[in-house]
């Protein structure tokens, strides 16, 4: 993939958390206008891949291109301009801002960073609600909605200022299933209606491979596979194979590492 | 003997690491507040949302301040008239009152009441922003949570601060004069005439006032810093309150012993 088709583009990073290395000098390309799923065994970092990319963390070494700027270096005026141009993160929560109504959440946005009139913010507000499905709801308060129905408004948020780049933070978790495909179908929509580059950390195997174009698969530090999810499925690798199609033992063994059973039994306690 | 000048090594090397982590935390509130003092204005939600700041740091604290005010006055009438009595000069329990409220307990017990009321309110409020990644989410729409959050509620502290402490002192010399007029029979006009004789409005109620609002200040500083800063789970944000009351309160106390210092004392 040459670099003008990837829209972000990671080289040589490394990240540690504490004493734990999390990234060991990775190299990815997210390809520009497609549906890109990172996924991987929980505690490898997936979250914290999203967050090196919207420079809330920063790599120890290496560089993370984002649309050419390379974030780590970015000045912290030029990182929120960078944001506000450019990312839109839906977080796994919906992280909706609690005192504020659905309509209010939406508008806050486009309010901060916009001095249009109140009646087109009206409008941009509801086109976007309209988009998710929940223009009827927007005088309500987030305690009053659902998990799915948050995650919603969330998205709206999200796409209020059209970002080209949507960061999505397990976005299927804890979803009944029809708030499932809802979510499922509008990413994928919101992706191919506004020419976005989507982002999509998930565990969902199943979901993410109905919707996304690539899947980046992260173990242990590293990218083990890069490609589309039936070569994934498919693949030579045997630990990728585990991975997409769920079996509980193999490469990534069932039992956390431990001395041996039996004499782990028969061991005398003092 | 090795084993002990290691040991002793060790403690040495514990100490200076505890002071070292000290001073790196200090050094991190204030670049915090640099980065979040409000320079410019009220931050970027404008007056709006300072009144609403105001309203519930200040209004909503009116209550306890009030009642607490109220009720030391009376304590202090009555200590006061059983100690003047002695000397027969009962009629001095106006001063006493009046300049004990304006000059120390009025600054020193609202800060106090202040931390416990709306401090550990604001860290709790902000470490649960943090922990529902209500900050996150505004950092990723590319708005800065010092200016919209942080700087809001600092000037709500430094304003409402100032206006408790006087009116905790205002009710507390009512309460002072209820009992000592009302109750234990001291002369109503030499009770407010040598309050007025003996208050002078720059000496004790504007040195009071600076006091309140340095307390008012740092009360808050400490409150908004311990709530950013907050691990973000249930454990993280309740150690993280506790700490703000602690914090506050020791902070408070010293300083005022400093203040007292400064602006009354001939150290």
């Amino acid at each position: 993939m040459s670099s003008e088709e990837a829209f972000v583009s990671i080289r040589g990073m490394s990240f540690s958390h504490g004493n734990r290395l999390i990234y060991d000098n990775i190299d990815l390309d997210i390809p520009r206008g497609k549906v890109t799923a990172i996924m991987g065994p929980s505690g490898t970092g997936k979250t914290t891949l999203l967050r090196l990319i919207g420079g809330q963390l920063l790599p120890t070494t290496g560089t993370i291109k984002v649309d050419g700027h390379n974030v780590p270096t970015l000045k912290r005026a030029q990182l929120f301009e960078l944001r506000k141009q450019t990312m839109g993160m839906l977080f796994q929560s919906g992280a909706l801002f609690t005192d504020l109504s659905v309509f209010d959440n939406v508008a806050f946005p486009i309010r901060v960073h916009t001095d249009l009139p109140e009646s087109m913010i009206r409008d941009l507000v509801l086109m976007k609600l309209e988009a998710v499905g929940l223009r009827g709801a927007r005088r309500l308060m987030p305690a009053e909605l659902s998990g799915g129905m948050a995650r919603r408004v969330a998205l709206a948020r999200t796409i209020a200022l059209d970002p080209e780049m949507m960061l999505y933070d397990e976005p299927f978790t804890g979803l009944d299933p029809i708030s499932l495909s809802v979510t499922v179908k509008l990413i994928k929509s919101l992706n191919d209606a506004l020419g976005l580059t989507s982002i999509l950390v998930t565990h969902d195997v199943d979901e993410a491979c109905s919707i996304a174009d690539y899947v980046c698969l992260l173990s242990e530090g590293k990218v083990i596979g890069f490609d589309t999810p039936e070569n994934l499925i498919n693949s030579g690798s045997e630990q990728v194979r585990q991975f997409m199609q769920g079996k509980p033992d193999g490469p990534v063994p069932f039992h956390f590492p431990a001395n041996d059973f039996s004499a782990d039994l028969f061991k005398r306690v003092k | 003997m090795l084993k002990l000048i290691d040991k002793i090594l060790d403690s040495i090397q514990l100490l200076g690491q505890m002071g070292l982590a000290r001073l790196q935390a200090l050094g991190h509130a204030g670049v915090f507040l640099l980065s979040s003092i409000p320079w410019g204005g009220p931050g970027s939600a404008g007056f709006g949302d300072l009144i609403k700041q105001i309203y519930s740091i200040g209004v909503r604290s009116l209550s306890i301040v009030i009642v607490a005010g109220f009720f030391i006055g009376m304590v202090l009438g009555l200590q006061g008239y059983t100690i003047l009595s002695d000397f027969g000069s009962e009629a001095a329990l106006g001063s006493m009152v009046s300049l004990t409220l304006l000059r120390e307990l009025g600054p020193v017990v609202t800060a106090l009441l202040f931390a416990g009321r709306a401090g550990s309110a604001l860290t709790a409020e902000i470490g649960l922003m943090k922990a529902t990644e209500q900050i996150s989410a505004m950092e990723m729409m590319g708005v800065d949570p010092l200016k919209r959050i942080i700087t809001p509620r600092l000037w709500a502290g430094f304003i409402s601060m100032p206006i408790l402490a006087l009116l905790f002192s205002l009710v507390g010399i009512w309460g002072g004069a209820y009992v000592g007029i009302n109750l234990l029979g001291v002369d109503e006009g030499a009770y407010w005439g040598n309050m007025q004789a003996s208050v002078e409005f720059y000496d004790d109620v504007i040195k009071g006032l600076v006091k309140s609002l340095v307390f008012g200040f740092v009360v808050t500083w400490i409150a908004v810093y311990q709530g950013f800063n907050s691990t973000p789970t249930s454990e993280g944000i309740s150690k993280a309150t506790t700490q703000t009351v602690v914090v506050a309160s020791l902070a408070v106390l010293g300083l005022d012993f400093i203040l007292t210092a400064i602006m009354f004392g001939s150290i």
